[in-house]
């Protein structure tokens, strides 16, 4: 035995580079990609706002300052009032909370949902996975803001089935990423190894499988993420989401809209806020997708 | 002595990593190739081999390499030329054939139209004269049915006809030097034999000199008259081939001879090298070899050694000779 | 070769492998890659078997269909006395312990993502009830016995060369203490000084540990120095076993011969006569009636075009099948 491990060693007495660990790597690339950390530093803002939001405003965002009525941007109200002489900028402040909890909570349900069936149909395959993909094809026929307001339509207006519109107009694209990364990976060797080890179904693609994914989710997600704002806001914005009273971004614009003419800080602000946040989740998930893909490495 | 066909001094080849980065892949390279000879270009992979060959080509892309040194072909020096006169270089005095002929070819491009587009890129000959032309090629690499192989896409040629194919449209030209990088290390060995036997028909033929870039020692003991030995970027050792494989000189490639397995030599052990090759980013000083050679001394780890001629035909970059090596064994 | 016993560990009988290609308008397959016909081989206790060929002669997939990664069309595979071509997955797993295989792709056979001692202590996990810790210890155990260090195991695949990562991969199938290991092409994807590492660490361990190999390879160099009996495929087709000597001393299937002829010597002294092939492999496809090596036999008559070869028996463990076994080309 010892002559064995002495022979052995000797042939490979070879020393390693220094060990770098892959999150230390990942930071180290991601960090050079300015755009994508500029993005990643705006969500950051954002989420700190969602969070301390409500106790930051200036002024209560409900409330009526019939002195200054649809008062333009001032030193006193910054980004100006609304019809009601509410500050606009902290309404948008406040409402950072309830824009994009709905938008991650959309986005988790839905990409929750979307990856079960996409690991389904990719390891399963057969009828499972044609049945899966051809419910998924019947759904992308629809446009997706169509079919969240389809769906809102029949279980009525309300945050809440806001959320579920959206979620469920994620699904399909979700099951189809996930199920394609299920492919890819499938066709890797040491997938294979791992059946010839011996390694049940469900630790293969649970130990195996399931991790090769990861990346297209994580990308996917953040990406999506934008897009949920935007169709969150834009079902708000057509009036089935927040009441008039609720502080949302979708549903200050679509207030905003009847001012246009002669207000049009109204709308400017709040759908700056919307484009910079979508922008900055794209941002950064273009960045995140060329930093894990090691092609572009 | 026959014409010199390409001369290599000094040759240094650097590659772009990062933002300001530059990793050498080759370093003080030199060596000729003669008119009617085979030469070998051996070493394992990341030696450098293939890095040589695309810098005489010069198919590297500008922005990311630096190529520094003096390559002569056909007498003019290329690294002066602009990329137009490159071109016409390209296929008139030099071609090259790959690994993976497959992928050399376009897929979605009938043979006889690639043919015809090799040919008419240097010559005017009408399309009766390239068709001609390109029936003649492929009879002359062994193609047994040139008209219908004519219409045929690569992919319905297996891979042995496609390396026929491209050695046809390389000779197409009639070039007075040929590349050949790894030209039969995809295919299987009886097929391997037949490219063999055409290449050194090819030579004998037309006087083609020929650089066979190969990690095969087989098939430099088979059809090179003369090899030339890297590792790790440099040229360790340079010798006609039997002096090579009879009395090699480098530590590395004594190493390198005895680990291939050989028919009819039956061994229970194959004598090894320990270790493997440097990594580009990181190379030793001294002698690149040293970390891995059972002779190595201090001085090997502090002086890059130079390649000395130590007899005609035949130099070696070590510091010590094979008596010097074989005292300090003797005194351990 | 000393302790070889009577009863074979491993026995294939008459397996085929068919694979659909081509679809009609109704999905059914119309045409079929015939990878593997009837082939038949005995692999004994601690010896080396070796299955040399070309690419796409079949090798590969008659290792697949053994380790049931494939299932074989026709046929039996008997492993330690037991027939398992037929067994249910469930109880073919736990088999799986005993015949481990290593792969070619000392890149693509390792999960990227899972640290060097879990790879090697996975098969443990799988098939016995050792405690993490103990499953830790043995593996960091066997990277010393590949001959590399134990402190290796915290690091990631990506971190090591490729021979290091092959010894990587032959400590895993080591590790459930296998009786026979099948190595798919274990060094072609490594340059020249480390394969004979790799083949002298594989010839150690197999006296360490009284291991039977199953050695599939297109090199028949490496063949020669590490089998005791060596099969030759064509298409499909077992052409020629017999004992490493006998093999490379006295081939006597004209392909066999072939193949030999071909094989570039590192050593300018040894001008061989080639036997030039003409033409190049069939289509798996489209096999030739008859003997399937006929459409590029010198030797070949019409009785090859029409009569399929039965394997002869001419020596100890010594077949061919040829219609002519005492002819040389």
């Amino acid at each position: 035995m010892a002559d064995t491990k002495q022979a052995a060693a000797a042939v490979s007495g070879e020393e390693l580079p220094k060990a770098q660990s892959p999150v230390k790597q990942f930071v180290k690339k991601f960090l050079r990609r300015k755009t994508a950390v500029i993005g990643l530093l705006f969500i950051i803002f954002i989420l700190i706002i969602a969070v301390i939001g409500p106790h930051i405003t200036p002024y209560d965002p409900n409330e009526y300052d019939y002195g200054a009525i649809l008062a333009g941007p001032s030193a006193k109200h910054i980004w100006g009032t609304d019809e009601f002489g509410r500050d606009v900028f902290s309404r948008i402040v406040a409402g950072t909370q309830l824009s994009l909890g709905t938008a991650l909570t959309a986005s988790v349900l839905g990409t929750a949902v979307g990856v079960v069936l996409g690991l389904i149909a990719g390891f399963f395959g057969g009828l499972v996975d044609s049945f899966i993909m051809r419910v998924c094809d019947v759904m992308f026929a629809f446009p997706g803001i169509l079919l969240a307001i389809a769906i809102v339509a029949i279980i009525g207006p309300g945050i809440t089935n806001i959320m579920i519109g959206v979620a469920v107009f994620t699904v399909p694209s979700f099951a189809r990423i996930i199920r394609g990364a299920v492919l890819e990976v499938r066709g890797e060797l040491y997938v294979e190894v791992a059946q010839s080890i011996g390694c049940k179904p469900m630790r293969t693609m649970f130990v195996h499988i399931f991790p090769g994914t990861m990346q297209a989710l994580i990308v996917n997600f953040t990406m999506n993420v934008g897009g949920a704002i935007l169709s969150a806001s834009s079902l708000s914005f057509l009036g089935f989401g927040a009441s008039v009273t609720q502080a949302e971004w979708g549903a200050i614009l679509s207030q905003g809209r009847n001012y246009l003419a002669i207000a049009p800080h109204l709308v400017l602000f709040p759908g700056l806020v919307i484009f910079l946040t979508v922008l900055a989740f794209n941002l950064f998930g273009d960045g995140l997708r060329d930093t894990l893909d090691p092609k572009l490495n | 002595m026959a014409e010199t066909l390409l001369e290599v001094k000094d040759l240094t080849t650097q590659f772009k990593r990062g933002k300001k980065d530059w990793i050498t892949a080759v370093s003080g390279v030199s060596f000729q190739v003669r008119a009617g000879e085979i030469v070998g270009l051996v070493g394992e992979s990341g030696c450098g081999k293939s890095v040589t060959s695309l810098s005489v080509m010069r198919l590297h892309s500008k922005d990311t390499t630096r190529i520094s040194g003096d390559i002569v072909l056909g007498g003019k020096h290329v690294l002066d030329l602009s990329d137009k006169e490159m071109q016409s270089m390209r296929g008139n005095d030099v071609s090259m054939i790959f690994q993976e002929p497959m992928s050399a070819l376009d897929p979605i491009m009938r043979i006889g139209d690639q043919l015809a587009e090799a040919i008419t890129l240097h010559t005017d000959l009408s399309k009766d004269e390239v068709h001609k032309r390109s029936v003649a090629m492929l009879k002359s690499v062994g193609i047994p049915e040139p008209e219908m192989t004519l219409k045929n896409y690569p992919h319905e040629l297996s891979g042995g006809m496609c390396q026929r194919v491209m050695i046809a449209m390389a000779m197409s030209c009639e070039p007075k030097l040929l590349i050949a990088d790894e030209p039969t290390t995809a295919l299987d060995v009886t097929i391997q034999a037949q490219i063999l036997a055409l290449m050194e028909q090819i030579r004998r033929e037309r006087n083609t000199g020929i650089l066979l870039i190969t990690h095969d020692l087989g098939v430099v003991a088979e059809i090179c008259s003369r090899v030339i030995v890297m590792y790790a970027g440099h040229v360790v050792e340079e010798a006609p081939v039997d002096e090579l494989f009879k009395h090699p000189q480098h530590p590395y490639t004594q190493g390198l001879i005895a680990s291939v397995p050989r028919l009819g030599r039956r061994v229970h052990r194959l004598p090894s090298i320990p270790g493997s090759v440097p990594d580009l980013a990181a190379m030793p000083d001294g002698c690149r070899f040293a970390p891995r050679c059972k002779y190595a001394q201090e001085e090997c780890r502090a002086t890059d050694p130079a390649l000395v001629k130590i007899a005609d035909d035949h130099t070696c970059s070590c510091l010590f000779s094979e008596k010097e090596r074989e005292e300090m064994l003797a005194h351990e | 070769m000393s302790n070889v016993k009577s009863e074979p560990l491993l026995s294939v009988r008459h397996v085929s492998k068919r694979f659909p290609v081509g679809k009609s308008f109704f999905g059914r397959a119309n045409k079929f890659v015939h990878a593997v016909n009837d082939v038949s081989f005995d692999v004994m206790p601690g010896e080396t078997f070796s299955i040399v060929g070309e690419s796409g002669c079949g090798k590969s997939t008659t290792s697949r269909l053994i380790n049931r990664l494939i299932d074989p069309n026709e046929g039996e595979v008997y492993f330690d006395g037991q027939e398992i071509s037929k067994l249910p997955a469930k109880e073919f797993r736990p088999l799986r312990a005993k015949m481990q295989m290593v792969f070619q792709d000392p890149y693509g056979s390792l999960n990227p993502r899972m640290k060097v001692q879990d790879i090697i202590a996975e098969p443990l996990l799988v098939h016995t009830n050792l405690s993490a810790g103990e499953r830790l210890k043995r593996a960091q155990e066997l990277l010393g016995v590949v001959g590399l260090s134990p402190t290796h195991g915290e690091r990631y695949p990506h971190e090591f060369s490729g021979g290091q990562r092959q010894r990587i991969g032959i400590a895993r199938a080591l590790s459930v203490n296998p009786k026979l290991i099948i190595a798919d092409e274990p060094v072609s994807a490594l340059d020249v000084s480390i394969q004979a590492q790799v083949l002298n660490l594989l010839r150690d361990l197999q006296e360490e540990y009284d291991l039977t190999y199953l050695f599939i390879s297109h090199d028949l160099a490496v063949v020669e120095m590490i089998s005791d009996v060596v099969a030759v495929m064509y298409l499909g087709h077992i052409v020629e076993i017999a004992p490493n000597e006998e093999l490379y001393g006295h081939p006597s299937h004209p392909y066999t011969q072939a193949l030999l002829s071909a094989v570039p010597v590192p050593d300018p002294d040894v001008k061989k006569e080639h036997i030039l092939l003409q033409g190049d492999l069939p289509s798996p496809t489209n096999i030739p009636a008859g003997c399937p090596f006929h459409t590029r036999c010198p030797l070949a008559t019409e009785k090859c075009k029409t009569e399929t070869p039965k394997p002869h028996t001419v020596g100890e463990r010594h077949t061919v099948t040829c219609h002519y076994p005492e002819k040389t080309v």
